[in-house]
């Protein structure tokens, strides 16, 4: 008799959470300020600091010791958390990202294209389908909803944009991974 | 430019698919390894090599002699070192039966082997950016599915 469990994941504390057990166990005095960033308050001893990559780096996360790496993952951050916001999420990408990161847009979108292969905007657009489909598959949220929430103006604006992005329709989508689910626990 | 390498597999028993795909991948502005195999089974036998670097990306063709695209995808899936790697389906197929079977097999990305070499290049270029994505940012890859 086997039994399968199914869990949903709270990716922000999480992380945080994973984050604190490791500088703890080293002992190390700091302030987590968000998933991507944390700040020492005091000299990091070279020894501290190679345990803690190594120990983070089997898990997949990597200290990141390039500039602009972090600047481009500071950007991710801040559309995620600008897409998940209800209060934020009425208000224009560019100004909120510069004046959330202290920089002109025109930098920023600079920096990201020279390092992803990709645009802010388009990043964006991919972000807001993985999110509609994270609704789609986890939640009992209504097409209507998914707009609303990612602030499409509408059900047939949000449908275009994922058939665009996916190639697929939100229903044949939903209806493949819903066969998939069933295939996988026959 | 980022410095980080894409290594990408080809499996396809038709030479000149093989060729064109190639000369696609060298003129995108990506940083790429490609190496291509003839036909599934030699795929399957590279993959499992033991110190083999595992790709980032494998397109697989669906009618191959040998060892079809379809059974390498099920071989991929149930091996538990090679069960997260993206798969692309490179096919002319575009029936929605295949189209179906490869994504309830794990297949991630769907693409039809356009009729012209421009639409090929924007096209591979486009799977490209996207695994690129989903290698470098936290986007969700249990529903990382496409059909171009």
């Amino acid at each position: 008799m086997e039994v399968k469990l199914f869990f949903k994941y709270d990716f922000d504390t999480l992380c945080k959470a994973f984050i604190k057990e490791h500088l703890d166990a080293l002992d190390i005095s700091y302030a987590i300020n968000s998933i991507n960033e944390v700040t020492i308050n005091e000299n990091l001893q070279k020894d501290k600091q190679k345990t803690l990559s190594e120990a983070l780096k089997k898990y997949g996360i990597e200290i990141l010791t390039d500039q602009k790496a972090t600047l481009v993952e500071r950007i991710k951050h801040a559309i995620d958390k600008m897409l998940k916001d209800e209060k934020s999420k009425n208000l224009k990408l560019s100004a909120y990202l510069s004046d959330n990161l202290n920089y002109s847009y025109t930098y920023l979108s600079s920096v990201f294209s020279e390092n992803t292969y990709t645009s802010i905007e388009n990043y964006t657009i991919l972000r807001k389908v993985d999110l509609a489909k994270e609704f789609m598959c986890n939640t009992d949220l209504t097409l209507t909803e998914i707009a609303y929430r990612l602030n499409y103006s509408s059900v047939a604006h949000l449908s275009g944009q994922f058939k665009k992005v996916t190639g697929l329709t939100p229903s044949a989508f939903q209806n493949i991974m819903k066969k998939k689910k069933d295939y996988n626990l026959q | 430019m980022s410095t980080t390498l894409l290594n990408i597999v080809l499996a396809d028993d038709d030479e000149d698919d093989r060729m064109l795909f190639a000369e696609a991948i060298e003129e995108i502005p990506i940083r790429t390894k490609l190496s291509l195999f003839n036909h599934g089974q030699e795929l399957m036998d590279y993959l499992t090599l033991p110190n083999v670097v595992l790709p980032n990306l494998i397109f697989l063709d669906l009618n191959m002699p040998i060892k079809n695209g379809l059974q390498c995808l099920k071989e991929i899936r149930s091996n538990p070192r090679l069960k997260d790697l993206c798969v692309a389906i490179y096919s002319t197929s575009s029936s929605e039966k295949d189209v179906e079977e490869t994504f309830l097999n794990g297949a991630n990305i769907y693409v039809n082997k356009p009729d012209n070499f421009s639409k090929l290049r924007e096209v591979v270029e486009k799977v490209l950016q996207l695994n690129w994505q989903y290698h470098t940012s936290n986007l969700n890859k249990d529903t990382f599915l496409f059909r171009m």
